[in-house]
């Protein structure tokens, strides 16, 4: 669907991944790739975080700082 | 021209849908007309009016960098695909507010309902959580009460910032009631509900040691678990030596609830607070998305009359007439101030154009709205006879069902002891008389839905029992995470006057703030409880009311950055919906407060009770005169709750026309966002 010369499998990895993707941020854990691109794209030297450590950080994120909700 | 024809199309196909649910006069109407009508209403305010705040009043700017590029850091500030993040924000806002409020209204036929969802998402709640959402996004994502202090000062800031706190304990207290009224006596659905704490421990463990990180392989773990748990829920209430376990009054499940919520907010996060989290969204996702197919399929029939006669203000559900009360009753669904909070959250650091602001606020809160049509839909295909049955507090009806359906029948609801029954039968309940609450209707019918689809009668305990399960499955888990923020927010507060609050290392700092938060929602949990009205009557115009007042401060904000940008020409996109907020929270506050019928104002309700103790009377239900001096105190305590309310947002209105005649004397804009850098090309 999204460059029309994709076969019927890509589309399929495409949607599943997108899914799967959207389903993680709907309980607020962001891409993990996205992450890793972001660090080797703005920060080469830095060493990124482990997929551990990085399910850590946003877990105290979203439920331990200040902000919150509440319904 | 292709394209006019079809929108002609559209809007002769939703005015008909609405004049066929509007006109129908003792025939019955088919639920298919409502969401025709409601998706046609959808479809053309988005395409015209939440375009036109889009290009003309707001003038979304694609070059624009947003803070998603500007402060990328792979963390909180992401550019997100625009379908994904509508995802996130509708999961963000869609809670139990929406699945109560229209039940509750339905008591006055479905009509008002309909309407005031219908206009109010479209001209008020959508344009909030848009305005909310594009003003977050020029400027790099801050909060709602940040905003506030910026544009109209600290005093006014602060003044918000107080009223959210206070929000927040009717919300979580008024949430767990819910919870309450729905497990009361009922040994299968707080089985299923108590299933959910060692299902999620187990799932935190897993999560965190065994196979870290990996969502949602646990969280498919944990629904297995828990659909386990609903299945034999059935086995509990049949097996009496089990059912007593699990069998509590509404004193017991009140106190369990809010020591659960003690303990709850103090655990490591990953151990309880994120797993549940998990759970509550997918299933919550789920069951909206269930519930939907099942209205699509089984087109049920409305049995509810487009008006009743308790329009007047006479209803047995809540007290009230249709103006205010009706617009304070529907609050998510039609406007809700609380999506300000969630739109000036992550949403704002994760938009990757401002052009992606209309889908994700307008079209956000329209899903919301559609979540609340279908609520309205499960409300009103009960026999009208059955939902008073359900819905009117024992002091009215009685206690069995010949009394009751002699009382409701004399109402012009006809409606025999065996329906009665025969529905606690079918859904596996001992009783389904005075379940106020909104939960058990909501679960009612959307098992009535749900059976006709897939398994008739026969499964039909087990979906009203999922029904129950999955509201109060993630209304648990707000009142956790709500905890939890409540008291980052007094240890704030508090840290201001005793420095040693704000350590957040600090476990006598951490329990105290704990202790308070709890204390405080527990505190009008209990006294929904025991209150003599029912609890819902009492406690749900006083959220109904903080949440739309927020809501007006919201839009209000919006109305002093239009001023601010020069656009005050356009300012009446959030001026009205502010203005219309304010007529309605304002006079029903004053009501709550004052008026002179004891069921509706809390003054005369006390003057009631405190007449009775005088003349040493006892007043039902109220059976000492300590529980009748307690209910006088309770009353005092809601109207003067009330009040706050009412300072909170006058002053914000007078903080707002202070800022907007300041900003129409100055020359030039004065909004303060972020300076605008180009968007990099890609």
């Amino acid at each position: 669907m999204r460059n029309s010369g994709a076969s019927l499998a890509e589309t399929g990895r495409y949607l599943t991944r997108s899914l799967a993707q959207s389903l993680r941020l709907m309980v607020g854990m962001p891409d993990y790739d996205t992450y890793l691109s972001h660090m080797a794209r703005t920060h080469p030297g830095q060493e990124a975080m482990s997929y551990e450590a990085f399910f850590r950080e946003r877990l105290e994120a979203r439920y331990g700082g200040g902000k919150g909700r509440c319904c | 021209m292709l394209k006019k024809i079809g929108w002609v199309a559209i809007g002769v196909l939703g005015t008909g849908a609405m004049a066929v649910i509007a006109l129908a006069h003792g025939e019955t109407v088919n639920a298919a007309w409502l969401v025709i009508a409601a998706l046609c209403t959808y479809a053309t305010a988005y395409r015209f009016y939440a375009l036109f705040i889009a290009k003309t009043v707001f003038r979304l700017d694609p070059t624009r960098q947003t803070p998603a590029y500007r402060r990328n850091d792979g963390l909180d500030y992401v550019p997100t695909n625009r379908y994904v993040l509508f995802g996130h924000h509708f999961a963000a806002i869609a809670g139990a507010g929406p699945l109560v409020g229209p039940v509750l209204a339905a008591q006055m036929g479905y009509l008002p309902g309909v309407i005031w969802i219908l206009l109010g998402v479209v001209l008020a709640g959508a344009v909030q959580d848009m305005t909310v959402l594009f003003l977050s996004t020029r400027r790099d994502g801050r909060s709602l009460g940040d905003m506030i202090r910026s544009e109209m000062g600290t005093l006014a800031g602060g003044i918000a910032g107080f009223g959210i706190l206070m929000i927040c304990v009717i919300v979580l207290s008024v949430l767990a009631l819910v919870v309450v009224k729905a497990l009361v006596g009922s040994p299968w659905g707080t089985f299923t509900v108590a299933c959910t704490i060692p299902i999620a421990l187990l799932m935190g463990i897993y999560g965190r040691f065994i196979r870290p990180g990996r969502i949602l392989e646990v969280s498919a773990i944990g629904v297995v678990l828990l659909m386990a748990a609903l299945i034999f829920g059935k086995t509990v209430h049949e097996t009496p030596e089990l059912a007593r376990y699990f069998d509590f009054s509404g004193e017991t499940l009140a106190l369990l609830i809010i020591g659960y919520g003690f303990v709850a907010s103090v655990l490591p996060v990953w151990l309880l607070l994120a797993p549940r989290d998990y759970l509550s969204t997918f299933l919550k996702i789920g069951a909206i998305a269930i519930l939907a197919v099942g209205i699509l399929l089984v087109q049920p029939n409305l049995e509810m009359p487009a008006l009743t006669k308790f329009i007047d203000g006479s209803g047995p559900v809540w007290a009230g007439s249709v103006f205010p009360f009706l617009f304070i009753t529907i609050a998510c669904g039609a406007v809700s101030g609380w999506h300000a909070l969630v739109s000036s959250g992550t949403t704002p650091k994760m938009i990757e154009n401002e052009t992606q602001i209309p889908f994700i606020g307008y079209g956000g809160m329209l899903a919301e709205s559609f979540v609340a049509i279908m609520a309205l839909i499960a409300a009103t295909i009960i026999h009208p006879g059955v939902y008073f049955a359900m819905y009117s507090s024992a002091g009215i009806i009685g206690t069995t069902a010949a009394h009751a359906s002699e009382v409701i029948s004399s109402w012009g609801f006809v409606v025999t002891p065996e329906m009665i029954d025969q529905l606690a039968h079918d859904v596996g309940e001992k009783t389904v008389l005075s379940r106020t609450g909104g939960a058990p209707t909501f679960a009612v019918g959307m098992s009535m839905i749900l059976a006709g689809m897939w398994g008739g009668k026969a499964l039909m305990g087990i979906w009203y029992h999922f029904a129950i399960l999955f509201e109060a499955l993630f209304i648990l888990t707000a009142v956790d995470a709500g905890t939890r923020a409540g008291r980052f927010m007094l240890q704030d507060l508090l840290g201001s006057f005793v420095p040693v609050m704000k350590r957040t290392d600090s476990m006598v700092a951490n329990l105290t703030a704990t202790f308070l938060c709890v204390a405080a929602w527990g505190y009008f949990l209990y006294q929904g409880v025991v209150d003599p009205l029912g609890g819902i009557n009492t406690l749900w115009p006083l959220f109904g009311i903080s949440n739309q007042m927020l809501a007006a401060v919201a839009l209000l904000l919006g109305t002093v950055v239009l001023f601010r940008m020069k656009r005050d020409r356009y300012a009446w996109v959030t001026m009205a919906p502010a203005a219309w907020l304010l007529i309605c929270t304002l006079t029903a506050g004053w009501q709550k407060i004052f008026s002179a019928d004891p069921k509706v104002g809390f003054l005369a309700h006390a003057a009631k009770y405190a007449d009775g103790l005088a003349q040493g009377v006892l007043i039902a239900p109220a059976k000492t005169p300590e529980a009748m001096a307690r209910i006088v105190f309770n009353d005092r305590l809601d109207a003067g709750l009330c009040a706050l309310f009412i300072f909170v947002v006058l002053s914000v209105l007078v903080y707002s026309v202070r800022t907007c005649l300041a900003a129409r004397r100055a020359h030039h804009p004065t909004a303060r966002e972020t300076p605008f850098e180009p968007m990099a090309a890609a």
